[in-house]
């Protein structure tokens, strides 16, 4: 471990600390020595965080689960039409923020968030704002494959038909069809539509997410980890379906293998124990990366 | 010595052999530098003893307990003079009562033949000896076994080994305890079925459209002729079982629904004890709720709207039955509803779906199964239901579908056939077991096909 991560575990500990005086008396002047200590302040980011009419545009999001807080003070904007990486360490807080972009945190009791989130210049988190509609603009994969205990054709055709998407049963088939070539599965299934999606293998079934996704035409795509149950071919079949996407849709994208971030993402955030720390070009990030803690987490110094 | 205090004494002995036993072990592995030098650990070179000392005497005192009293009879009768010897199993066991009676002193020995009163002199005599004999086998066996257990044990003996086998087959053996109750109980029932059908034919039994269950004492008597049709009871039964289950079902579904899906945390832990605290009132109490409250109130609605209702009614049997079960759907309900993995809640939520889309079009389908398995279960549970069909819905075997009359289900005929004295032989009391075992088959058959779709839905998000 880092200095670096032990001087913030020292500060967090602080509170016990103080129960026992001697120990604060030693421990108090060895965390401010640090001088990494300040660049960790709330809300400061290196790099290029903003960009010019943004697709999202979040300003001083701050999210607290009860008591304690994953997110803290971040300003992002995501670009029309760019693929962005959320990378960093385990429990960082880039799931969590990511799952702010379509409020996939409304269900979990404890979960406030603070600060503004505006898609194409509206509010998120506006209290007369229609998750429904949300939703069906901004799709989302999630980590584990879930296809619904339904037959293929069900699966991609649930969004557009609880959206009444489509007219006629035509209408139906073309953009099932539409979305399983976008999600390069139709070759593969296309003379088992109505066969059970719980019995295709993994990376089926996750493309078979992202068809599902696509199905309702969204304009960006969150995907929360999308390949980290998957083997490296289907792995690889995903990452090249990503950027193919990336044409027509913004896409977020967290994921833990730093490869990927540097494969398919055109930025890459980098985020650390609740703060954004990084935003840059990703051939920047993982070459000449500005920030220190950038750097020690993508030689492997600590993640 | 008292049996029972005999087996305190054979445990005492046993959990001295453990502490001797594990004693010893530790003794044999100092020398050789430590308990890490046997082959097992000291405890099992105790519970090895325990075995070997408690085992055995055990098994003799069983067998003593059991086989004493038919011994000690047939020498006991075996001395009484031919004229005497009793020819039927009634006789013999009136004759030993008797022996018996005048042995504890609750008959004076003045009050019977010499022979009994010689026989009832040796019965005595025979069941201190008895006493004793045991007491002593028995110790001695224990201590002698004890002995043999202890003196061999050896830091190579593996006791780990040898105590997992034995216990191995002691939990077989309870295993094999429910096992074999459930045997003994369908052979009694399946026996005394078919001395049934030897008295009544079996067409009439299954097809039979009158159940009267009475058999005439002279052949000239009126209305002598029993009827055993069971085609009025099972509608019957089917009938407060189906107005059960409009209760049960929609309402128990539904609130599994809302506490699963919709409920926060505080409601749900409020709300879903006090819907479980139906379930744990006992049924008499639902019996008497409805013979008193709910029956009047729907005869007198019934007859407010101008129909005609008897004061008991498959109505209020059902209705309140359907109440009772409404935790038992909503608790199997909700687990399943739980069961189905949020991965799916998310996916659907990530659509746009709405909460209640997600729960009709995701949620509910993904659970029907176990859903399906848990409504059979509670099927089952409402075709055995007894004690609120007595108290609501009356006796009479009416073969009707109109919810408002009085009818009568499968278990209540056979608690009134049962109730009461009865003689063992009568095709009356034997119906009882006939019915029992054709309630037995249904609810067995709605069990397994339950359970079956309850395992299909087990295989289905794998």
């Amino acid at each position: 471990m880092s200095t670096v991560s032990s001087t913030i575990t020292n500060k967090m500990q602080a509170p016990d600390d103080k129960a026992m005086p001697v120990t604060e008396d030693k421990v108090m002047p060895v965390t401010e020595a640090k001088p990494e200590q300040t660049v960790l302040e709330e809300g400061v980011t290196v790099g290029t965080p903003f960009a010019d009419d943004p697709k999202f545009k979040l300003r001083d999001v701050e999210v607290f689960y009860g008591e304690t807080q994953a997110i803290k003070n971040i300003s992002l904007d995501v670009a029309r039409n760019e693929v962005i990486a959320f990378i960093g360490p385990s429990g960082c807080g880039k799931s969590t923020f990511l799952r702010c972009l379509n409020r996939m945190n409304d269900s979990i009791d404890s979960c406030r968030i603070k600060g503004s989130l505006l898609l194409d210049g509206q509010n998120i988190y506006d209290s007369k704002r229609d998750v429904v509609e949300l939703r069906a603009r901004v799709g989302m994969v999630f980590q584990k494959p879930n296809p619904f205990p339904k037959s293929i054709y069900d699966n991609v055709a649930y969004g557009p038909r609880i959206h009444g998407l489509a007219n006629r049963k035509s209408d139906l088939d073309d953009i099932v069809e539409n979305s399983l070539r976008k999600a390069g599965l139709w070759n593969e299934v296309k003379d088992r539509l109505d066969a059970m999606a719980t019995g295709m293998s993994g990376g089926q079934q996750q493309r078979l997410c992202i068809a599902r996704a696509i199905a309702v035409s969204p304009e960006v795509v969150l995907m929360d980890e999308p390949c980290s149950a998957l083997d490296p071919i289907a792995t690889a079949r995903i990452e090249e379906l990503i950027t193919e996407m990336s044409e027509s849709y913004t896409i977020v994208i967290v994921t833990h293998s730093m490869q990927q971030a540097a494969r398919v993402s055109n930025r890459t955030a980098y985020f650390h124990m609740g703060h954004l720390v990084e935003v840059n070009d990703t051939s920047k990030v993982f070459t000449t990366p500005e920030h220190e803690l950038t750097e020690s987490y993508i030689t492997g110094r600590f993640g | 010595m008292q049996p029972l205090n005999l087996l305190l004494l054979t445990m005492l002995l046993a959990a001295v052999a453990y502490v001797l036993g594990s004693a010893r072990s530790r003794t044999l592995a100092m020398p050789l530098g430590g308990v890490r030098h046997l082959k097992s650990l000291p405890g099992y070179y105790g519970v090895r003893a325990a075995i070997w000392c408690g085992v055995p005497a055990l098994v003799i005192l069983g067998l003593w307990a059991a086989f004493e009293g038919k011994m000690i009879q047939s020498i006991v009768v075996g001395t009484l003079p031919d004229t005497m010897i009793p020819d039927t199993a009634g006789e013999a066991s009136l004759l030993m009562s008797k022996i018996g009676n005048v042995a504890n002193g609750s008959l004076p020995p003045g009050f019977v033949e010499e022979p009994v009163a010689k026989a009832a002199e040796l019965l005595q005599v025979l069941q201190v000896q008895s006493k004793i004999y045991m007491t002593g086998l028995v110790l001695a066996v224990a201590l002698l076994a004890g002995f043999v257990g202890w003196v061999r044990i050896r830091p190579l003996l593996n006791a780990r080994e040898q105590v997992e086998a034995i216990l191995r087959w002691f939990f077989f053996a309870c295993a094999g305890v429910a096992v074999l109750t459930t045997v003994g109980i369908v052979f009694s029932v399946v026996f005394e079925t078919i001395r049934f059908f030897e008295q009544v034919p079996f067409f009439e039994f299954f097809f039979g459209t009158s159940w009267s269950p009475q058999l005439a004492l002279r052949t000239d008597q009126v209305g002598s002729e029993g009827a055993f049709g069971m085609i009025p009871l099972f509608t019957g039964t089917l009938l407060i079982s189906f107005i059960a289950m409009l209760i049960a079902a929609p309402v128990g579904l539904l609130s599994a629904i809302y506490l699963s899906e919709y409920a926060n945390k505080r409601v749900r832990s409020t709300v879903k004890p006090l819907l479980e605290m139906l379930a744990g009132i006992p049924t008499v109490v639902y019996g008497f709720f409805a013979a008193l409250t709910v029956a009047p109130f729907i005869s007198d609605l019934a007859s407010a709207i101008g129909v005609e209702a008897s004061s008991q009614s498959a109505l209020a049997a059902g209705l309140v039955m359907g109440i009772m079960i409404i935790p038992f759907v909503s608790s199997l309900s909700d687990d399943v509803i739980n069961a189905v993995p949020q991965t799916l809640r998310d996916g659907s939520l990530a659509l746009g779906a709405t909460q209640s889309e997600t729960m009709k079009k995701v949620i509910f389908p993904a659970a029907l199964p176990g859903i399906m398995g848990g409504l059979l279960l509670a099927v089952s549970r409402a075709i055995g239901e007894t004690m609120i069909v007595v108290m609501a819905a009356g006796l009479a075997a009416n073969l009707t579908a109109n919810p408002l009359e009085t009818v009568t289900t499968v278990t209540v005929q056979i608690v009134t056939l049962l109730v009461g004295d009865q003689e063992f032989d009568s095709a009356k009391t034997l119906a009882a077991f006939a019915l029992g075992a054709m309630l037995f088959i249904s609810t067995l058959l709605l069990n397994v096909i339950a359970l079956k779709i309850v395992r299909k839905y087990r295989e289905q998000y794998d």
